[in-house]
């Protein structure tokens, strides 16, 4: 095919659009590493489970913000008792148990997940068009989905919002004085297992809002699992301490993901989507261990 | 009473440093052989071996593996499926395309390459761990997988990406039933087990162990650490290889990528994790945990439910599976992170002073 700038761009943007969801997964995780220091491989199964609550809700009749409240309780819900049930019984335990009992959470998860809301795909309709932008279209000759410039946005604001509570709240001062240091957390006084349930609710409502926009896309289905597991190589792009990395890293691997794809993907065979980001990361490791905004880790014996 | 190393007395190095030192031990395992190697062929039936003990030995075979890695060398590792389907597809392409090409010589040239490729996967582990390296082995099961798809080469331009395993024979000896393949499969799983447990007490096993518990202080006492965690991948990988290779040759007589996805690798980490992590016994337990559990829950699911006047669909069964398999991983992580291994080994050391434990 000939190489058009104006394709280029087409790709790109959507490569980035398609990256700003990436990044709402990958904050998530990002917001439970910093405050435990756990890395939550169940955050897919929760993105997942968020999207076919609110799915499930929204077909049972319910307005779209009572839906949202509802599967927002969910979350809540579902955060408490992931603080009660798996991290107190494994408080000082390694980190990699941590993720390894997360690995069983994602899947228990998703059973929990398909035995309420039955395993079929869920259409959400959240009313926004999901059509190209009439303007851009007319004057540059660009395909831009309003969707996805909606869900730009959103995003936008909610890295906002999270950086006003965690910068400006009490509750978020306790949170960065917990993420750097358990220990001296706790002798100030802050209830250590509170302010986990808290980073669990948080998560749990980004993961609805991610989960929203995803399922708005292309469905609640169990393939949300999978596109969260695209999330990972975001983290170690972005560094797994940094919301900003999480931001950066999901439009990197967003846009070189889909620019792989469609200009390199052909002379391969196609379908190197699925593996490109992790070797991209992979790559990036080599080089830079700690990710693009990650704090350096010295090690002591 | 009869569990008891009273009396038994040690006068060579030899005698100190065998397998099992303690003779009740020694008359167990061989008891558990004859019953392996004679009794079950001479009682089970075909689905016994087909669905329940030549699966049972395959994972067994793969979580060692992963075992090797994780519980050992403390390198977390999500791409053993990858490794498997490398082993597999490597088998097949040797007996395919070197004539004459005996089976277990071909089994082990898969797993071989399966080493190959797990030495390239496991080179960020001289630079990152923990579950930064988890990542870089999800590269390799998502790359391997591809790859495998992708290129007709590896399926010799198999139109549907499905290849029939080739019949295979054993010096000049056809292996065709399921018994005989089950015969197959515990010889090589026997001789490995044996293998592994060797070289985990060995030096290299302790330089694995050193490495795990921390790097920064193995490599301060002189553990070159690149060829230790490189040896790791590539033994661990070499035993998944196998496993691989066996799992499409001896138990779902296909060759196929699909079949080698994450869920298998999830799988075989399960259970590392409930059989107990750094043990060789823990793997066995864990596998045939696993490859159990299904089968149970579906005999007592069902009248269970329709006691309670329930009708449960294979859905929800599957289901159930899950959550019962992701509560599991929890409760062992947080209960007994050492396994269903430790618990025999407290179940040993109750044993030995019963009845009178005062």
């Amino acid at each position: 095919m000939p190489f058009s700038m104006n394709f280029f761009f087409e790709v790109l943007i959507g490569g980035l659009l398609s990256g700003v969801m990436y990044s709402l997964v990958a904050l998530g995780f990002v917001l439970i590493y910093k405050a435990s220091g756990v890395f939550n491989f169940a955050q897919g199964a929760m993105v997942y489970f968020a999207a076919l609550t609110f799915a499930g809700i929204v077909d049972a009749g319910a307005p779209l913000w009572l839906a949202f409240i509802l599967a927002f309780l969910a979350m809540v819900v579902l955060g408490v008792l992931t603080e009660r049930i798996v991290l107190r019984p494994l408080v000082n335990q390694p980190q990699i148990t941590l993720f390894m009992a997360t690995i069983g959470l994602a899947f228990f998860i998703e059973g929990v997940a398909q035995i309420s809301w039955g395993a079929s795909t869920r259409r959400i309709d959240l009313g926004i068009q999901d059509e190209p932008i009439a303007w851009l279209m007319d004057n540059y000759n660009l395909n831009v989905s309003t969707f996805d410039l909606v869900a730009a946005l959103i995003a936008g604001m909610l890295v906002g919002l999270l950086a006003l509570f965690f910068q400006k709240t009490k509750v978020g001062r306790a949170l960065r004085a917990v993420a750097d240091d358990h220990q001296a957390a706790m002798s100030i006084g802050i209830p250590l297992q509170h302010i986990w349930a808290i980073i669990w609710t948080v998560a749990g409502f980004v993961a609805l809002v991610a989960g929203m926009l995803w399922g708005a896309r292309n469905g609640a289905q169990f393939a949300l699992t999978y596109v969260a597991l695209k999330a990972l190589p975001v983290l170690i792009l972005g560094g797994f301490t940094s919301i900003p990395g999480a931001i950066v890293g999901g439009l990197i691997i967003g846009s070189t993901e889909k620019l792989a794809e469609v200009f390199f993907g052909p002379y391969v065979g196609g379908g190197i989507e699925n593996w490109f980001p992790y070797v991209l990361a992979l790559l990036f490791l080599l080089v830079r261990p700690e990710g693009l905004f990650g704090e350096k880790h010295i090690d002591r014996v | 009473m009869f569990y008891r190393e009273t009396g038994q007395f040690k006068t060579s190095y030899a005698a100190d440093q065998q397998f099992f030192p303690i003779r009740q031990d020694r008359i167990g395992i061989a008891l558990l052989l004859l019953v392996a190697f004679v009794g079950v062929p001479l009682f089970a039936t075909d689905y016994w071996f087909s669905a329940i003990l030549i699966p049972f030995l395959i994972f067994s075979l793969a979580a060692l593996g992963l075992n090797i890695l994780t519980g050992y060398a403390g390198q977390l590792s999500l791409g053993s499926a990858a490794f498997m389907a490398v082993g597999a597809f490597g088998a097949y392409n040797f007996i395919l395309r070197v004539p004459g090409m005996p089976v277990i010589p071909a089994f082990l040239l898969g797993g071989l390459c399966a080493a190959a490729v797990g030495i390239l996967f496991g080179l960020p582990s001289l630079r990152i761990k923990g579950f930064y390296l988890a990542v870089a082995t999800l590269a390799a099961q998502f790359f391997v997988v591809w790859a495998l798809t992708k290129f007709g080469w590896f399926s010799n331009y198999s139109s549907s990406g499905v290849i029939t395993a080739q019949d295979i024979s054993v010096f000049g000896y056809g292996v065709d039933s399921p018994m005989e393949k089950y015969l197959l499969t515990l010889v090589i799983v026997a001789v490995m087990a044996v293998l592994a447990k060797n070289l985990v007490r060995s030096n290299t096993g302790r330089s694995w162990m050193a490495v795990r518990d921390m790097d920064v202080a193995a490599e301060v006492i002189g553990i070159p650490l690149m060829k230790t965690k490189l040896l790791a991948f590539a033994v661990s990988s070499f035993y998944c290889g196998v496993a691989g290779a066996m799992a499409a040759y001896c138990y779902l007589g296909t060759v196929e990528p699909d079949y080698f996805t994450l869920d298998l690798s999830f799988k075989i980490l399960f259970m590392i994790i409930i059989g107990g992590v750094g043990s060789i016994l823990g793997a066995f337990l864990g596998s045939g945990f696993i490859v159990l559990l299904p089968i149970f829950l579906n005999i007592t699911v069902h009248p269970l439910f329709s006691l309670l006047g329930l009708d449960v669909s294979t859905a929800v069964a599957s289901n159930l599976e899950l959550m019962v398999f992701g509560g599991l991983i929890i409760f062992f992580l947080a209960v007994e992170p050492h396994g269903l291994a430790r618990l025999w080994q407290i179940a040993k050391e109750k044993l030995r002073i019963w009845p009178f434990p005062h």
